[in-house]
Formats: C-alpha cells, sequence, structure tokens
C-alpha cells in the first residue's frame, strides 16, 4: 500500500528531524562561509581558491550541498502538499504537484553534481 | 487494519482549510515570510554556484563576477533572505525546546527574529558598499 510519496526519509518524524539537524549544519556553514568573507580582508581568485580549496573546507562545503538537497527537499515538497491541493488548483492539483516536486528534484540533482564539481576541481 | 486506521485518519483531518479566510496574526506572516525566504534561496543557490565557479575559475572570471553591476545588489538581496531565515529558523529550533511556543512568546519572538533579520541586513549593505 502506498501512504506517502513525498518525504525524504521513512517517516514525517524521520523528516522532522532531518530538517533540523541539516538546518544547523547549514547554519554553522553560513556562519564560517560569512565570517571568512567579514574577515579575509581583499578578495581575489587566489584567496577564494586558497580558503575553499583546503581539504577541511571541501568536506564542510561537500556536507552543506548534501544538507542543502535534505533541507531544501522537505522545505519544498511541505510547501508543495500545503498549496498545490485541489481547494485551490482543482482537479489539476496532484499533476501540478507532481510537475513542482519533478522540477524540485531535477534542480537538486543539477545543483548537488555542479557544486560538487566546482568544490572538488578547486 | 492499517486500511482501516488510515480510512479513519483521513476522516478526521480537516483538509479543507481556506488559507485566503484566515486573518494572519504577526508570527504566521514571519512563519511565511520563512517559507519565501526558503524558496527564494532555493533559487539563489543557481546564481551562487555560477558566480562562485565563475570568480574560482581564474583570475579574470573573477573580476568578470566582481566588476559586474548588478552582483552587489543581488548579493545584498540573497543575504537578507538568508539573514532572515536564519534568524527565523534558529527561532523554530527553539520552538521545538518549548521556548517561546505560547501565543504571547511567539508573537515576541517572531519580533526578535525580524529586527535581528532587519539590523543584519542592514549591517551587511553597509559592509558590501
Amino acid at each position: 500500500m502506498v501512504t506517502n510519496v513525498t518525504s525524504f526519509g521513512r517517516s514525517g518524524l524521520s523528516d522532522f528531524v532531518l530538517q533540523r539537524v541539516t538546518a544547523v549544519i547549514l547554519a554553522l556553514y553560513t556562519l564560517c562561509v560569512v565570517g571568512y568573507f567579514l574577515t579575509a580582508g581583499e578578495l581575489s581568485h587566489q584567496a577564494l581558491v586558497g580558503f575553499f580549496g583546503g581539504t577541511a573546507m571541501k568536506v564542510f562545503s561537500t556536507m552543506a550541498i548534501f544538507a542543502t538537497v535534505a533541507h531544501a527537499w522537505i522545505g519544498l515538497w511541505t510547501i508543495g502538499t500545503d498549496y498545490i491541493r485541489p481547494h485551490y488548483f482543482g482537479g489539476v492539483a496532484t499533476t501540478a504537484r507532481f510537475i513542482y516536486q519533478a522540477v524540485c528534484i531535477v534542480m537538486l540533482f543539477i545543483y548537488t553534481v555542479w557544486a560538487l564539481q566546482i568544490f572538488w576541481s578547486l | 487494519m492499517s486500511t482501516d486506521r488510515s480510512a479513519k485518519g483521513a476522516a478526521h483531518r480537516p483538509v479543507n482549510l481556506d488559507l485566503t479566510q484566515f486573518s494572519f496574526p504577526f508570527a504566521a506572516l514571519a512563519s511565511i515570510t520563512h517559507r519565501i525566504t526558503g524558496v527564494i534561496l532555493f533559487g539563489a543557490i543557481g546564481f551562487l554556484l555560477w558566480w562562485f565557479g565563475e570568480a574560482t575559475s581564474s583570475p579574470e572570471g573573477f573580476a568578470a563576477v566582481a566588476g559586474s553591476g548588478s552582483f552587489k545588489f543581488l548579493v545584498w538581496l540573497i543575504l537578507c533572505a538568508v539573514s532572515y531565515h536564519f534568524f527565523a529558523g534558529i527561532k523554530h529550533l527553539l520552538l521545538d525546546f518549548h521556548i517561546a511556543d505560547t501565543i504571547e512568546g511567539g508573537e515576541l519572538a517572531a519580533k526578535i527574529a525580524v529586527g535581528l533579520a532587519a539590523v543584519t541586513s542592514l549591517l551587511l549593505g553597509i559592509w558590501i558598499w
């Protein structure tokens, strides 16, 4: 029996926890990157590659990429199921939501591969 | 058994809440803004990756990104969304620990989050220009 085609993890509770754990990872990554930009002084191509090209930052960036995928997907499916429903969209709601979710997944996949390629070729 | 339970559960769910009929308190508007900034940030990832990829590809690429006229403004807009999503997100994490989860507390926490995001956005703007 199909009960759910939207969640990221196994259950709503799993998604709830993932949403929060990934939020903390992304908050720390944001503080780290913004902190770097605030304290780095004059930015240059060399400085960027020097900072983000270190192994520790590559691993942290990769963690942030995967955290973004889980976090964004859970947020986006929640929004989709809250607003793209028959009450507002009538008979096309399910089709519209399916297309919306498919677009979100394709974009997240492109972001992931693109980001990994950028960060790991530094 | 599970079929019965899900049928019963479905019958008890309020599935037809019409959001256009609601009057939204401040905390609700703050929550919706958190969602909107989340969607904006999802779209912003593409721009950030594009700029970052260009800027790290070569010194010429860096100069092209840093020198473009709309770059600073767009980065500031994204940082505004980041700071709001950041502070409102921390508020949501605190709610999970039952901090500020009363009506009055939620209202105050929402105002604090909006205030902190506004101040941070202003400071980031000053820093950028």
